[in-house]
C-alpha cells in the first residue's frame, strides 16, 4: 500500500515539476532573489522612485508602509520619495492620466504591484536587460524578451555609466525590490512559518506517544 | 458536577449521544493509514469555514473592487495574508484528503454493501464540494478565476435546446460579470457551505447506521462477544479521537509547511495568471482550471470527433458528467465476492492501478496544451485519449474482471498489519 502511495506521490511531484518548468517558453536568466538584503531593497526603492514611478504606480503599496519594511527613516522618506503634496500615508501611484499616458505611449503603462507574482522575478530581470537600439520603433529601442514593447529603455543611462556586472546589480535590486512589494508579507512569513513548524512538531510528537500509551493494549 | 450533567441529560440527550457516538461507538481497531482522511476532511472543512469568515469582513463582491480587496487583504489587514493562505492552501488541500478518503473506498470496498447509501452520500459531497471551490475561485476576480468561469459556464451553453439560456440563467447576464460574481458570492459563503454541513452530518449518520469498513473488509458487527461489543472493536473515544489527534499534526506540518513556506506550489495552487485583475480583452494563453478538476477537464478536452450527429463539444460534457455519474455506480458496476484489495486477484489490483495512472495522467495533461508534446512520442491530446479511454475501461469492464478475479479466502478476525 505504502508503495503505490509513494509512488503516486512521486508522479505528482514530477508532474508538479515539469508544470513549474514549463511556466514559460521563453529563456530566462535566474536572479538571485533575497530578502532579508534591506540595502539591495533600499537601493531597489531608490530606483524604482527615481526611474520607474513617473510611470509605472505600485497602487497597492504604501510609502509609509515601504519605509517601515525597508528601515527607511521618515526624513529620507520625505527628501526623496515624497513630492511635496504628498503624505507618508499615501499609495505610490502614479499621476499621469490614463489618457496622456495612452497618447504618449500608445497604451497606459501598467501597474507593477504584482508583476512579480503575475509574471516572475525572473522575467522581471531577463526583461529589464534585454532592451536593444532599433531604429524603426517609435522610442528607438526594442526588447528582446518582449517585442514590440511599448516602453523605452528608461535604465539606459544607468546602463551606459556602469559596468555590466554594476548594470546587472542595479537590476537585481530593482527586481528583489519588486518581489518584496508584490508581496510584503513575504518579509515575515517565513520566520513565522518556521516556529509555527517547529510547534506543530512538537504537537504531533507529543500525540503521537499519547496514542502510543493509550493503544499499548490493543494488539 | 454530576448533578450539572443530570440536569441537561433530563432535558438533552448529552451522556446517550456521547456514548453511542463517541465512547460506546465501535470501530474496528485495524484502521491503517488510509482511515486518517475522513476525519482530516471534516477537519480542514473547519479551517475552510473559519477562515472564510475572516476573509468575507474583508473582502468585496463587487468587479470594480474585487480584486484591489483581495489585495488589501493580503496587505493591509492584519493576519489578512495569513488568513487568504490558510484559505487557498486548504481548498487545494481539501481535494487532496478527499482523493485520498476516496481511493480508500476503492481499496477496500467501502462501498459495497451494506455501506451503498453512504458512498453515494459521499459522492454527492464531492460534487458539492467541486461546486464550492468553482463559485469561490471566481471570487478573486483574477483574469484566471474569469477566463475560468466564462469556459465552465460556457459548457452548460452545448446541452441542446436549453443551453444557452441555461448558461444565461447561471451568469445573470451574457457574459460573467458584476451579476455572476455577486450571486457566486452568495453561493460561496453560504449556500453550499450549508449544504456541505448537512451533507457531512447524514454522510456520519449513514455511517453510525452501518459502521466503518477497514482494510481486510471484514464486518466486525458479524462477530460479537457475550457484552453485545463487537471483538475487533475498540470505542472510538478515547483509541481513534487520540489517533486522529497525531494524524492532524502530521496533516497541519504539511498545510503549514506550504501555507507559509511555498503558498503558490509552483502554480499549482495559486496561479500566476490569477494576479492580473480579470481582464475581458486579454485571453490567456491556456485557460485551465485548478489541478483538483483538471482531469475531467481533459476528459472533456480528449472527445474531438462528432458522433451520430451529435458534435464533439457535447460529447466532451456528456463524457465529463459521465466520468463523475460513474462513481455513483461503483457498488453496483463491483460483482467481487470480497470486498478489501487484500483479498483479491490480480485483475481488480491491475485494474485498479492502470486507475491510477490514467486519473493522474488526465489530471497532469489538463493543465497542458492538448495540441503540445509534453510526454513522449504523441501529443497530449493522443494521451488523454487513452487516458480516457482507460479510465472508463476500468469502470465499464468492472462488471466482467471482478467476477474472473481470482480471490482469496477473507479470514474471520481482522488482521493488525
Amino acid at each position: 500500500m505504502m508503495v503505490r502511495l509513494v509512488f503516486a506521490v512521486l508522479l505528482l511531484a514530477v508532474a508538479g515539476g515539469s508544470y513549474a518548468a514549463g511556466g514559460g517558453d521563453e529563456n530566462l536568466d535566474s536572479v538571485h532573489i533575497n530578502l532579508s538584503d534591506r540595502e539591495s531593497l533600499q537601493k531597489g526603492a531608490a530606483t524604482f522612485a527615481s526611474y520607474c514611478l513617473s510611470c509605472h504606480g505600485i497602487k497597492y503599496m504604501r510609502y509609509n508602509r515601504m519605509a517601515e519594511d525597508l528601515g527607511i527613516s521618515d526624513d529620507v522618506l520625505r527628501s526623496n520619495f515624497l513630492q511635496p503634496s504628498q503624505k507618508p500615508g499615501d499609495v505610490m501611484d502614479v499621476n499621469m492620466s490614463e489618457e496622456d499616458a495612452k497618447r504618449w505611449f500608445g497604451t497606459a503603462p501598467p501597474d507593477l504591484s504584482l508583476i512579480a507574482r503575475s509574471r516572475s522575478p525572473d522575467w522581471v530581470y531577463t526583461f529589464l536587460r534585454s532592451f536593444r537600439v532599433d531604429e524603426s520603433s517609435n522610442t528607438g529601442w526594442d526588447n528582446d524578451l518582449f517585442a514590440d514593447v511599448a516602453m523605452p529603455h528608461v535604465l539606459y543611462r544607468v546602463q551606459q555609466n556602469s559596468t555590466r556586472e554594476e548594470y546587472d546589480r542595479v537590476v537585481r535590486d530593482l527586481t528583489n525590490f519588486l518581489v518584496y512589494v508584490a508581496e510584503p508579507a513575504k518579509l515575515v512569513r517565513y520566520n513565522i512559518g518556521i516556529w509555527v513548524l517547529i510547534f506543530t512538531a512538537v504537537f504531533t510528537i507529543i500525540a503521537y506517544y499519547l496514542k502510543k500509551e493509550y493503544w499499548k493494549d490493543i494488539h | 458536577m454530576n448533578r450539572i450533567l443530570k440536569w441537561f441529560d433530563d432535558r438533552y440527550p448529552i451522556i446517550s449521544f456521547w456514548e453511542e457516538h463517541l465512547s460506546k461507538y465501535y470501530a474496528p481497531k485495524n484502521f491503517n493509514i488510509w482511515y486518517f482522511f475522513g476525519s482530516l476532511a471534516m477537519f480542514v472543512l473547519v479551517i475552510q469555514i473559519v477562515t472564510g469568515i475572516f476573509l468575507t469582513m474583508h473582502y468585496k463582491p463587487d468587479t470594480e473592487l474585487a480584486f484591489d480587496s483581495v489585495e488589501h487583504i493580503m496587505r493591509d489587514v492584519s493576519w489578512g495574508w495569513l488568513m487568504r493562505y490558510l484559505h487557498s492552501t486548504g481548498a487545494s488541500l481539501f481535494f487532496v484528503v478527499i482523493y485520498l478518503h476516496m481511493f480508500r473506498g476503492l481499496l477496500y470496498g467501502s462501498y459495497k454493501g451494506p455501506r451503498e447509501l453512504l458512498w453515494i452520500i459521499g459522492m454527492i459531497i464531492y460534487l458539492t464540494l467541486m461546486a464550492e471551490a468553482f463559485f469561490g475561485y471566481l471570487l478573486p476576480w483574477g483574469n484566471m478565476s474569469y477566463w475560468g468561469a466564462q469556459v465552465i459556464i460556457s459548457l452548460f451553453g452545448a446541452i441542446p435546446f436549453i443551453g444557452e439560456g441555461l448558461a444565461e440563467w447561471i451568469r445573470g447576464d451574457f457574459v460573467v460579470s458584476d451579476a455572476t460574481l455577486t450571486r457566486f458570492f452568495a453561493f460561496h459563503v453560504i449556500l453550499v457551505p450549508l449544504m456541505l454541513c448537512g451533507l457531512v452530518f447524514i454522510h456520519l449518520v449513514a455511517l453510525h447506521k452501518t459502521g466503518s469498513n477497514n482494510p481486510d473488509g471484514i464486518e466486525i458487527k458479524n462477530d460479537k462477544d457475550e457484552t453485545g461489543k463487537p471483538k475487533d472493536g475498540i470505542p472510538f473515544h478515547p483509541y481513534y479521537t487520540v489517533k486522529d489527534l497525531f494524524g492532524v499534526g502530521v496533516f497541519l506540518f504539511v498545510f503549514f509547511g506550504i501555507t507559509f513556506i511555498v503558498p503558490e506550489v509552483g502554480g499549482w495552487f495559486l496561479e500566476r495568471a490569477n494576479f492580473e485583475p480579470a481582464n475581458s480583452l486579454q485571453t490567456p494563453p491556456d485557460i485551465i482550471p485548478l489541478w483538483y478538476l483538471t482531469p475531467y477537464y481533459s476528459i472533456l478536452r480528449a472527445v474531438t470527433y462528432p458522433l451520430f450527429g451529435v458534435d464533439a463539444k457535447l460529447w466532451g460534457v456528456i463524457s465529463m458528467g459521465l466520468a463523475i455519474f460513474l462513481f455513483f455506480l461503483l457498488p453496483w458496476l463491483d460483482r467481487s465476492p470480497v470486498k478489501s484489495i487484500r483479498y483479491r486477484g490480480w485483475m481488480f489490483k491491475s485494474a485498479l492501478t492502470v486507475f491510477v495512472i490514467a486519473f493522474v495522467l488526465l489530471g497532469y495533461l489538463g493543465t497542458k496544451n492538448p495540441d503540445s508534446i509534453d510526454l513522449f512520442l504523441f501529443s497530449n491530446l493522443i494521451w488523454a485519449q487513452i487516458g480516457y479511454f482507460l479510465y472508463f475501461a476500468f469502470f465499464l469492464l468492472m462488471p466482467i474482471y471482478t467476477r474472473l478475479d481470482p480471490v482469496k479466502p477473507v479470514p474471520d478476525r481482522v488482521t493488525m498489519k
